[in-house]
């Protein structure tokens, strides 16, 4: 593309060729329906001008002409609804094994870690052909993780997590902008997504200097807040038992039933009350104040990491929740 | 033609029975009410159309070097703020509806004529308070107010902002209570539902949205001035809150405001699109029913502006699919209006201008809302300049256009005075041209992926914005234009005559201007809207009424 | 002074109505516009409340035990007699029952300033007990109770923002209704104008209303639970 007059972003994934696809598609519709109705407004206007045409033909309507042009734009409508839906329905759902890196966003800067123990700050490091799913959460307001060429935007908010995925498809450095008014320099939040080949990246990884992935980050802060002595791992705890926990429902004491995720593990540490496993009592303390972002985040990923079968720190089979019925 | 001969004495009418001051600020008519609207909406278009100045100069190159980051951030926001709340939410209907809407049902004034006035007061406290805001150092949450940043961190004046908004929405809400009960109750004999001309029909429309949905942007920015006042914690996460039910409340009321901000335009469009063919409109009962669907289904579709904010995707899925049903009736009033254009007899008076360049604008506009409805699209433009192109060529190429065409429809009415033609055509092509010039490259550098609200952007996006910038200066002339225009013909226009146009519709069967009391008897209707082809027939009737 | 019927109803004829049924209509029209316009504005308030309610269903338990049920309901017994109090006397304009109307109407009042006194007394109450959000906020009970005294914050926000929005309606309906009573003693109504007392009437109705719905959303949310 023309380097001072780009007209299109560069598709550097998987999903970029199915929007711009959807989008070539949108624009064609919409280019035939603009030229119609732009025509048609000429002509006639020029057709039945009053210089050529002085008395006007009084015709109240057509119900069959009505009919038409309201059932073919519904239905033109309802292929664009679908196809639409397609593509973001694969936004939602990232593929499993995808690897995993959080993403903070805070006034006014991006802040990444690799599951590996990588940080990175306004830059962010992938490898090509990977399924990458980005974790996002706020330190202050509402921030939003945009990269065009990618065509993926997810909104990064305080208190809860949000995600999104995607597989890069072509080598190369890409805008990431934040797409979410945050304050003063919110046109400064912007930053790099580097997209390397899997040598290449392994070989950042390695010169990154992390000395502990996130799970075991994790794993230290466990210990160090107390949360071991309640959350043990035999049925005695004063807390459920989180081996082999995670990614399962379980039953709350009001009856409902909830998914253990992200955002779960999360709400249970900063605010415990809340959503309390049915057969334990609502003891544990908050940790809101005593955990930053980056402290959230190796938590839930060790929590994580107990229900991963080549990481599961406390060894041994599935395990049961004081709660009896949990299946996933 | 009713009265022919104009009289060597100044006939009495509203604006010259009384010149005091305290009879216009005191007075229960709507016709000098909607001209107090129109002196107080002109002068807040120029404050926000300033505000658009300095943005787009900015915009001219990558850095951030006209002004600093936080003036920036305030200049959108006060723009926006400016242009929705106190331009084009009542620049049509308070303006336009206040003083042709009885005329048209054949009434002496609206049903609540002190509410009317109350109406007006209340807009001019609410604008006091926000520009009293913006003097004292302005506001720079972005006229969207998100939290928490708005409630918890935002050093500006967000309360004094959020309370003008908070006001003014009273403003709104009477006005549209009044044309509401107006419309019901204050038709002339014989003008059935069937008859009303569209132009009662979609303020009618919008009206149902003013009165419905106002209360609700009322309450949340009364929450957001509690949370900054006394942090109740009701959006704030940090205590507790949720900024998603923010989104929520505020999106209830913003999304049907949208169509506030169309739906009155539309009908001005109606009235002209019938006058310059002389033809009666080409499916009345679908246009009339499609402004009312889009009232209902515009409180259905909030949600389509949260679709990565972090709601789930069934939701999201329900949104989308109700978002395309909305896009529907606006589309089918399109082809009504163009096959209106199909063997009439089609003239270019500067009103029929403008009401060609929304057709043609309104069409980008809306399409480009059906690029935004799909989901897929959405994701990657939402919150970029593909949003911002999609809603000024709404809202600029639709509305704006649309009150032109009005204002210059109406003026004769208004003021007895003819405004120069040749002059106003000059003006229409100006804004026409400028506004394509400023829009369409938004298009292209959003879908690039430049996001709104950017003080700085990457260097590669300079062409485009510099094409924006040199089209804003060509609207700002096709816009300033037609003030100086307006205000000559005050003085040195032709005199009117009651239907300079050769309009079917009561407010043409009265004296340009009008007298105060209306009409000197309450007229019978037995004619339908828009019956260019029995014109002379009902000429003859009116005048022999009298 | 001795006006006729008639003479009322026309001296009250506005230019723009062709007749007296006319602007009653449309006023009584406009007055239930209005109130619909109400509804949607208590209703932020209502659905930020069912959203809370649903996330910390616990939390407003607690928040609400300190609610005193019987100043509650003597509150919505009050307000449940000032709206029959007020019917009638809306019955006894339309039959031209000057002196009963004028009793009623102020009857209406007293209930209506009994309601904002309980209210005064709860409030004082709470606040007392800093139960008012902000920075002085505290709520001990919570921990004893497994609640997030947080939570139990935005049931307060939400108390207060309900029942003061109310209390600030009553006010204004004790005005409206201070204004019709003294009106209709001078006799400036009639059995052929009386829209006024009619509309306010409407009005009166409509903030009773709202508190049926607050009180058992505020008052009764869970019977006390032991321990």
């Amino acid at each position: 593309m023309w380097k001072n007059l780009p007209l299109f972003p560069d598709q550097a994934s998987s999903i970029a060729y199915q929007v711009d696809g959807l989008y070539a598609f949108l624009v064609v519709v919409s280019a035939f329906f603009t030229v119609l109705i732009f025509a048609l407004v000429f002509l006639f206007a020029v057709k039945y001008r009053k210089a050529a045409h002085p008395k006007p033909q009084q015709i109240e309507g057509s119900l069959p002409l009505e009919l038409t042009w309201t059932l073919i734009p519904l239905g033109i409508s309802m292929i664009f609804f679908a196809w639409g839906a397609l593509i973001y329905f694969q936004e939602a759902r990232p593929p499993r094994g995808a690897m995993e890196i959080y993403g903070v966003g805070k006034q006014w800067m991006w802040k990444f870690e690799h599951e590996t123990g990588q940080r990175e700050i306004n830059s962010l490091h992938v490898p090509l052909g990977r399924d990458i799913r980005v974790i996002l959460s706020s330190q202050d307001v509402i921030h939003s993780f945009y990269v065009p060429a990618f065509r993926v935007k997810a909104d990064a908010l305080p208190g809860r997590y949000t995600s999104t995925w995607f597989r890069p498809t072509k080598v190369g450095t890409y805008h990431l902008f934040c797409a979410e008014y945050c304050g003063t320099e919110h046109s400064g939040m912007i930053g790099e997504v580097v997209v390397m080949e899997p040598a290449a990246y392994q070989s950042w990884l390695a010169a990154g200097g992390a000395s502990a992935t996130m799970a075991s980050n994790g794993k230290e802060l466990f210990t160090q807040l107390g949360c071991a002595t309640c959350h043990r791992s035999d049925t005695q705890g004063r807390g459920p038992n989180l081996a082999g926990l995670f990614g399962k429902s379980v039953q709350l004491s009001d009856g409902r039933i909830v998914k253990v995720d992200e955002n779960y593990v999360r709400e249970s540490i900063v605010n415990p009350q809340a959503k309390v496993v049915a057969g334990f009592q609502p003891i544990m303390p908050t940790f809101q104040g005593q955990v930053t972002e980056e402290s959230l985040g190796a938590l839930v990923s060790y929590v994580k990491s107990l229900s991963q079968p080549q990481q599961n720190a406390q060894g041994g089979g599935p395990l049961q929740t004081a709660a009896a019925s949990t299946s996933n | 033609m009713a009265t022919a001969v104009q009289a060597t004495v100044e006939r009495e009418n509203y604006l010259n029975h009384d010149y005091s001051l305290k009879s216009w600020l005191l007075t229960r008519d709507h016709k000098r009410i909607a001209i107090l609207y129109l002196i107080s909406i002109t002068a807040m278009f120029f404050v926000g159309g300033f505000f658009a100045m300095l943005i787009r100069l900015e915009l001219l190159t990558p850095a951030g070097d006209l002004v600093s980051s936080d003036t920036y951030n305030k200049l959108f926001t006060m723009h926006g703020i400016v242009m929705v709340f106190f331009f084009l939410i009542p620049s049509v209907p308070a303006v336009i509806g206040n003083f042709v809407i009885p005329l048209m049902v054949g009434a002496r004034d609206l049903a609540f004529p002190r509410i009317n006035l109350l109406s007006w007061y209340l807009y001019m406290i609410g604008a006091t308070f926000a520009l009293v805001s913006m003097i004292w150092g302005g506001v720079d949450t972005g006229w969207t107010f998100y939290t928490p940043f708005s409630s918890s961190y935002s050093n500006t004046h967000v309360v004094g902002s959020a309370l003008g908004i908070f006001i003014t929405g009273f403003s709104s809400i009477f006005t549209g209570l009044n044309f509401i009960v107006t419309i019901h109750r204050m038709r002339a004999p014989g003008l059935t539902w069937s008859r009303l001309p569209l132009f009662c029909w979609s303020n009618y429309a919008a009206s149902l949205i003013m009165v419905l949905g106002t209360p609700v942007i009322a309450i949340t920015l009364l929450l957001v001035a509690l949370e900054r006042l006394f942090h109740i914690g009701v959006f704030n996460p940090a205590l507790g809150g949720d900024p998603i039910l923010f989104q929520h409340l505020f999106w209830f009321y913003s999304h049907p405001a949208v169509y506030i901000m169309i739906l009155p335009g539309m009908g001005v469009i109606s009235e002209v699109v019938t006058c310059f063919s002389r033809k009666r409109v080409f499916g009345y009962e679908f246009v009339a029913l499609a402004s009312i669907a889009i009232a209902v289904l515009g409180f259905l579709v909030w949600a389509h502006h949260m679709f990565v904010a972090g709601i789930s995707v069934y939701a999201a899925l329900v949104f989308s699919l109700l978002s395309y049903l909305v896009a529907i009736p606006s589309a089918v009033k399109v082809f009504n209006w163009t096959a209106t254009l199909y063997k009439g007899s089609v003239r270019y008076d500067t009103p029929m201008l403008y009401a060609f360049g929304f057709i043609g604008l309104f069409t980008i506009g809306g399409l480009t809302g059906v690029f935004l409805a799909s989901l897929g699209i959405d994701v990657h433009v939402t919150d970029t300049y593909f949003v911002v192109a999609h809603f000024h060529y709404v809202m600029v190429g639709g509305m704006v256009l649309a009150y032109l065409a009005g204002l210059h429809f109406w003026w004769p009415k208004m003021t007895g005075k003819l405004y120069p033609e040749g002059w106003a055509k000059l003006s229409a092509l100006l804004v026409f041209v400028g506004f394509n010039l400023t829009f369409f490259p938004q298009f292209i550098v959003g879908y690039l992926g430049m996001p709104r609200r950017y003080h700085a952007y990457p260097p590669e996006f300079q062409v485009l914005n510099v094409l924006s910038t040199a089209g804003a200066s060509v609207l700002a002339v096709g816009y300033v234009l037609p003030m100086i225009y307006f205000m000559w013909s005050l003085r040195y226009g032709e005199d009117a005559g009651p239907n300079p146009w050769h309009a079917v519709g009561l407010e043409w069967m009265t004296p340009s201007p009008p007298p105060t009391h209306n009409f000197d008897e309450t007229p019978v209707v037995t004619w339908e809207a828009y019956d260019y082809e029995h014109q002379a027939e009902i000429d003859e009737e009116v005048a022999v009424g009298h | 002074m001795a006006t006729s019927d008639i003479e009322i109803a026309e001296h009250n004829l506005q230019h723009h109505f062709a007749d007296m049924d006319q602007q009653r209509e449309t006023s009584t029209f406009g007055m239930w516009l209005f109130l619909v316009t109400e509804i949607m504005f208590f209703g932020g308030l209502f659905c930020a409340y069912l959203v809370y309610r649903a996330t910390y269903y616990r939390a407003f338990v607690e928040g609400s035990q300190t609610m005193n049920i019987w100043l509650g309901a003597t509150n919505t017994a009050a307000l449940i007699c000032s709206s029959l109090t007020m019917a009638l006397g809306v019955r006894c304009a339309q039959t031209d029952n000057r002196k009963l109307m004028t009793i009623l109407l102020i009857v209406t009042m007293l209930f209506g300033l009994v309601f904002l006194g309980i209210k005064a007394i709860e409030y004082h109450e709470h606040w007392t007990h800093h139960q008012f959000p902000g920075p002085n906020f505290s709520f001990p009970e919570a921990e004893a109770n497994g609640v997030n005294p947080q939570n139990v914050q935005i049931y307060f926000s939400l108390y207060w923002a309900m029942t003061g929005l109310h209390a600030l309606h009553m006010i204004i309906g004790v005005g409206l209704v201070l204004w019709i009573t003294i009106a209709g003693a001078r006799g400036l109504y009639s059995a052929d104008y009386y829209a006024p007392v009619e509309n306010v009437g409407l009005y009166w109705h409509f903030v009773d209303l709202v508190w049926i719905y607050l009180f058992p959303l505020l008052y009764l949310i869970s019977k006390k639970h032991s321990g």
